[in-house]
């Protein structure tokens, strides 16, 4: 359809009529202000700004005329339709966030309902501190040495200078494997792994090694025939006690804070000479800042190193272990060795994935 | 050991004003662990007399004899007047001296002692017994004091009954068996005092005469060193052992027995040297000191008929062995009530032979302890002059002149040691002066020579041997708190190994996928195999058993994590939890058949490899296993919906989570069908990894499951971490960025075809154009036919360098589908 060859109509021109153009505006205006919702809003556009639309038949009217009035008529025409498209799009804008708030009202939900549709899993927290401890001294670049749980006599017992008929051998209520005479136990602490450590390897051996431990004691509150122990071997030239003091107190605060401490105690172990048992200060102990006992050192016994293949002329070592329940029940406040073996889910969700 | 202050006094003038906590850090400091300090003087508060009873009305119609007394307590209860007294015990009279708590007092233990009716009578106060007061466990009755008691009434009652005293506990490492004394622990507090010592050793003593004390023919003076005796005769068989004597000896915890018994046992507290008191009226001819042969019986003195072993050393007379040397005496050669002539011996054990004797006869005896912990020989005539010195002054008799020691006591070695040494062990620099005058201190005689020095180590230190111990002598003594902090510096390190970061990462990845780790006991029994259903030839039942487990019913090391970790499954279950997902990363015990015993290997040098190698292969393999049982729902019921039940699925699933975990590329895994115990037969997965089985996975058999009393349809897994190849290089994916055709196959197949066969066939089929399959449904139906299924796919294809054409995909659909059909009879659904 082409409007350019309509013949002309007086008539038609009412709608360029400045009046006749406010009136469409205002009337678009009412109407959209009318509609309810985008849909409804839709609707109306053609009735005001499509083909029929009042606005677009002042604009057909300008071709009839006079050249000298169709500028200022056309400027006119545009910006009657100019006003009802913004209010247009103003109220469509408007519907729309109106609709959108709406919709965000009805989706609403209750968001303190429980999602618990993925119960926690959990690391046994004694696993959790062997890796803490085992990283802290990774990070100053020791190695994890290992050993069997079903160990050798030799190395649990003679290479550590306790031989059969001494004393400590007896203090250790050992698991012999049958048959009796087997040279076989299960192990009674982690220091057979410093024999293993240095028969495997050549000075200079930084390394810890944790791990489970047997000894014949029934479980109750106190004690268990299994448990764990975390034990660190240095052997290097010019190594001191002083080596080992710094070593430990480092680990003392990288465990328990920066105002951790440790203290020396002369004690006795076979394997070490001298010797100490070493004790921390816990200021957060759960009955009030003390001094607990932690665990024993002291410097590898010449004999161990002789039995290893290392000439302790040249070569010194420190050594250090400690019970990873004990440091576990004093660090959380745990009273009885039971819930650490019993493998009550109640216990281990408790400690998550970290300590 | 216990011991009063009072005692240790004799030898150290410990300050008058030593507090507790003094005592203790002074004991710790050198290494003596001191387990309490218990302070008499404050244990029983207000007014504690001695009385003397006046009057004892015997009071009747109870159920025990009840005493109605009236007890002169002076002027200690403010009005002079007798007190009166109920009291339940009857072994005084009128005139003796008894201990009396006033009103008002508090007795150990917070009893709190008033005036009360009872028995129809007022009772004002109470007499006391040893136990009462916390002077022992005699409460037989209450305490009368000896006739020759210097006190009067009213006059307070502690020092007398040895409440003003401080007692100390003390615990003594196995090295230290001198500090297992009076003399010992004295020696040491002087050390940390800086305090002058009086060596109780030091007592003059005559030596051996050369007629003996008794005829004594020590046949092993290796078992033996030394042997020394002397005799007391005519002694008063009644004497009594003295109060002072009587008080240290309960106060140690050593029962008082006889006036001549306590006398040695007295000494042994004081010195350290355990003795011997025979009666010299019950010897039959000369005394022989030998090994025993093996099956020899001696009665020892607790009642035990014991069997003897050639290692065990014994002294005989005529009539055979008549003690268990250093252990424990006889019964037929012991003094007894009526003995009036006594020799006391007094010998030097090996400490060997005596350890292994004490634990061969199960006979930890106070004198085993000290043997074992090593004595003084340097004693034996020391303890003996005391003796026989507290025997004729308590009980009378006549000491006589013969003296016998037979001695065969080594030298001592002098150790030889770099003057330096202490300080390039230590840390700390020590001046020479400095380090011999702490060896002096300690009792070394030491010689310097240049830069080294030779010290005889004094003969109560047996354990110093080497230049270590010497060392620790110095740091002992100067002080362990000297010893400053420094780091040493580790060469770079290589963090962990594979298998370590392997084993950790298996352990989170299970806990972040809702499991929860337990670290259960390995003791198993052969029951718990046999529940599990576990075949007789099944590699499982290569069980290695301990000679001395705990428990009879579980001998045996686990050859499964599943036995323990159902246990706490089961756990689990009866303490109320319904949902659950465990998981245990350990390790398990196999039995090498036919090892034998490892070769016999020193200490003086390093074993040669071959010889460790060979005593390492008899060592159990101990390969580390994970294993994850489930139970109840792994996603619970909520308000969002009904929850699903653990099953087969989400065990295989668990296993599939390891081996991903520890890197093996998914298409180097694969799950077959497999029968083996514990699992249902038709639920059980074999998960192999190259085609090495490395494990299974699935539903429990439903009569494991009734066996072992668990939840229903219980499922497990069990993989053999070790068993896993090392995670490979993963050679990185050419990532296309060109569109994916997508399309979706039906197959319906014979319903026992395994679904990860047809998907193989789909992939080789399809060819490189395949991305990915997924299998999105299974189905039968009548529609199908019995003994059909169908598996719906939905594939993607993708080309890496250009858009594919729907010919393109199409015609690999094709040839996916056809390969199953080839292979399985595959036929489309629909088509």
């Amino acid at each position: 359809m082409s409007y350019r060859n309509d013949p002309y109509d007086p008539k038609q021109v009412a709608y360029l009529d400045p009046a006749a153009l406010d009136a469409a505006v205002a009337e678009a205006d009412k109407a959209f202000a009318g509609a309810a919702d985008p849909d409804a809003l839709t609707q109306l556009r053609h009735l005001h700004l499509g083909d029929k639309a009042p606005v677009s038949l002042a604009r057909r009217e300008i071709g009839a005329l006079p050249p000298a009035a169709k500028s200022d008529a056309g400027k006119r025409v545009n910006e009657a339709r100019r006003q009802i498209q913004d209010l247009f799009d103003a109220r469509q804008a408007a519907l729309a966030a109106e609709q959108e708030q709406r919709v965000l009202a009805e989706e609403r939900v209750d968001v303190t309902l429980p999602w618990d549709r993925r119960p926690r899993g959990a690391r046994h927290p004694l696993s959790t501190l062997m890796e803490r401890i085992g990283d802290l001294f990774v990070g100053m670049g020791y190695e994890i040495a290992e050993g069997p749980e079903a160990e050798l006599e030799w190395t649990n017992f003679d290479a550590l200078n306790i031989p059969p008929d001494h004393p400590a051998r007896g203090l250790m209520d050992t698991f012999h494997i049958a048959p009796q005479g087997s040279g076989l136990v299960l192990r009674t602490h982690t220091s057979p792994v410093q024999a293993r450590a240095m028969l495997t390897r050549t000075p200079p051996i930084y390394v810890i090694a944790s791990g489970r431990v047997y000894r014949t004691d029934e479980l109750d509150a106190t004690h268990t025939p299994v448990f764990h122990q975390v034990e660190g071997l240095v052997v290097d030239r010019g190594i001191t006690m002083a080596h080992l003091r710094g070593t430990l107190d480092h680990f003392a605060r990288a465990m328990f804070g920066p105002d951790a401490r440790t203290r020396f105690r002369p004690h006795y172990f076979p394997f070490t000479e001298p010797s100490a048992e070493f004790d921390i200060w816990f200021p957060e102990h759960r009955d009030g800042p003390q001094w607990v006992e932690w665990g024993g050192c002291g410097m590898v016994n010449p004999r161990v190193l002789r039995a290893c293949g290392i000439d302790p002329d040249e070569f010194s070592g420190f050594a250090f272990g400690m019970g990873i329940e004990r440091s576990l029940m004093f660090r959380h406040g745990i009273s009885d060795m039971r819930d650490m073996v019993e493998g009550d889910v109640r216990f281990t969700r408790a400690f998550g994935m970290e300590l | 050991m216990r011991v009063g202050l009072s005692w240790l006094r004799e030898h150290v003038d410990l300050p008058a004003d030593i507090s507790a906590a003094d005592l203790e850090q002074a004991l710790v400091g050198l290494g003596i662990e001191v387990d309490a300090v218990a302070d008499l003087r404050t244990s029983v508060t207000g007014g504690l007399v001695v009385g003397r009873v006046l009057t004892v009305e015997e009071l009747t119609g109870f159920k025990k004899p009840i005493r109605f007394c009236t007890v002169d307590v002076g002027s200690a209860n403010g009005t002079g007047e007798p007190q009166e007294i109920v009291c339940g015990a009857s072994n005084f009279a009128p005139g003796d001296l008894v201990v009396v708590i006033l009103p008002g007092g508090v007795l150990p233990g917070g009893f709190e002692i008033g005036a009360r009716k009872t028995y129809g009578h007022m009772s004002a106060g109470m007499i006391t017994s040893a136990r009462e007061l916390g002077l022992g466990d005699d409460h037989d009755g209450i305490i009368v004091l000896p006739a020759d008691t210097t006190a009067n009434p009213g006059d307070d009652a502690r020092p007398i009954v040895g409440l003003d005293d401080v007692l100390v506990e003390v615990e003594i490492t196995p090295d230290r068996g001198y500090a297992m004394s009076v003399r010992g622990i004295a020696r040491e507090l002087a050390l940390a005092l800086g305090l002058p010592f009086r060596d109780p050793a030091l007592h003059p003593a005559p030596g051996a005469t050369a007629e003996p004390a008794y005829p004594v023919d020590v046949r092993d003076p290796i078992g033996c060193d030394r042997f020394a005796a002397r005799a007391v005769r005519g002694v008063d068989p009644a004497a009594a052992t003295p109060a002072f004597m009587a008080r240290r000896l309960t106060q140690a915890g050593i029962r008082t027995i006889s006036l001549p018994v306590d006398i040695t046992n007295y000494l042994m507290l004081e010195l350290g040297q355990p003795m011997h008191a025979f009666d010299l009226d019950r010897l039959r001819g000369p005394l022989v000191v030998r090994r025993a042969t093996a099956g020899e019986k001696l009665t020892t003195l607790d009642g035990a008929n014991r069997t003897l072993d050639a290692e065990d050393m014994v002294i005989c007379d005529d009539s055979g062995p008549i003690s268990l040397a250093a252990v424990m005496g006889g019964e037929t050669s012991e003094v007894h009530v009526g003995t009036t002539d006594v020799l006391f011996e007094a010998a030097h054990w090996d400490p060997v032979m005596v350890g292994r004797t004490a634990r061969r006869h199960k006979l930890f005896s106070e004198a085993a302890k000290r043997w074992e912990r090593g004595v003084d020989p340097a004693l034996p005539l020391v303890a003996l002059e005391r003796a026989v010195t507290l025997m004729t002054t308590y009980g009378g008799g006549t000491t006589g002149d013969e003296i016998l020691d037979v001695d065969a006591v080594r030298p001592r070695t002098p150790v030889d040691m770099a003057v330096d040494l202490p300080t390039r062990r230590v840390g700390v620099v020590y001046e020479p002066a400095r380090v011999v005058g702490l060896l002096e201190a300690v009792g070394c005689t030491v010689t310097v020579d240049g830069e080294r020095l030779s010290a005889v180590p004094p003969t109560w230190r047996p354990d110093l041997t080497d230049p270590a111990d010497l060392v620790e002598e110095v740091v002992r003594l100067d002080g362990y708190d000297k010893v400053p902090g420094r780091l040493p510096l580790a060469p770079a390190g290589r963090g962990l190994t594979d298998e370590q970061r392997r084993r950790r990462s298996v352990a989170r990845a299970l806990a972040e996928t809702r499991h929860v780790e337990v670290l259960s006991y390995p003791f198993v029994g052969t029951p718990a195999l046999d529940a599990l259903g576990i075949a007789d030839d099944d590699p499982r039942r290569s069980l290695v058993r301990l000679a001395n487990p705990l428990s009879d019913e579980e001998p045996y090391l686990r050859t499964t994590l599943l036995p323990p970790l159902l246990a706490t499954l089961r756990r689990n279950v009866g303490r109320g939890a319904r949902d659950l997902a465990l998981y245990e990363v350990g390790v398990v015990f196999q039995a090498r058949s036919g090892a034998g015993a490892p070769p016999a290997m020193g200490v003086d040098e390093r074993p040669a490899d071959s010889v460790f190698a060979a005593a390492d292969a008899v060592v159990p393999a101990q390969p580390w296993h994970v294993a994850v049982v489930l139970a109840g729902e792994v996603e619970p019921t909520g308000w969002w919906a009904g929850g699903r039940p653990a099953s087969w699925a989400d065990a295989v699933q668990a296993a599939r989570t390891v081996l991903d975990t520890a890197g093996i590329p998914e298409e180097r895994v694969s799950v077959r069908s497999a029968a083996i115990a514990p699992w249902h037969p038709g639920r059980c997965a074999a998960i192999a990894v190259d085609d090495a089985v490395v494990g299974w996975a699935g539903e429990l058999h439903p009569a494991v499951v009734r066996a072992l009393d668990l939840p229903k349809r219980t499922a497990a897994v069990e993989l053999d971490l070790d068993a896993l190849p090392a995670a490979p290089v993963t050679p990185a994916p050419r990532v296309s960025g060109f569109p994916p055709a997508l399309i979706d196959v039906a197959l319906v197949v014979g319903d026992g075809v395994p679904a990860a066969d047809v998907r193989q066939a789909i992939v080789d089929g399809a060819g490189e154009l395949l991305e990915s399959v997924r299998l999105f449904d299974v189905y039968a139906s009548e529609q199908l036919g019995a003994g059909r299924k169908s598996l719906a796919y939905k594939l993607t294809f993708r080309a890496p360098d250009r858009t594919l054409t729907v010919e393109e995909a199409v015609a690999a659909r094709d040839a996916a589908v056809a390969a199953a059909a080839d292979r399985f009879g595959a036929t489309l659904r629909g088509a």
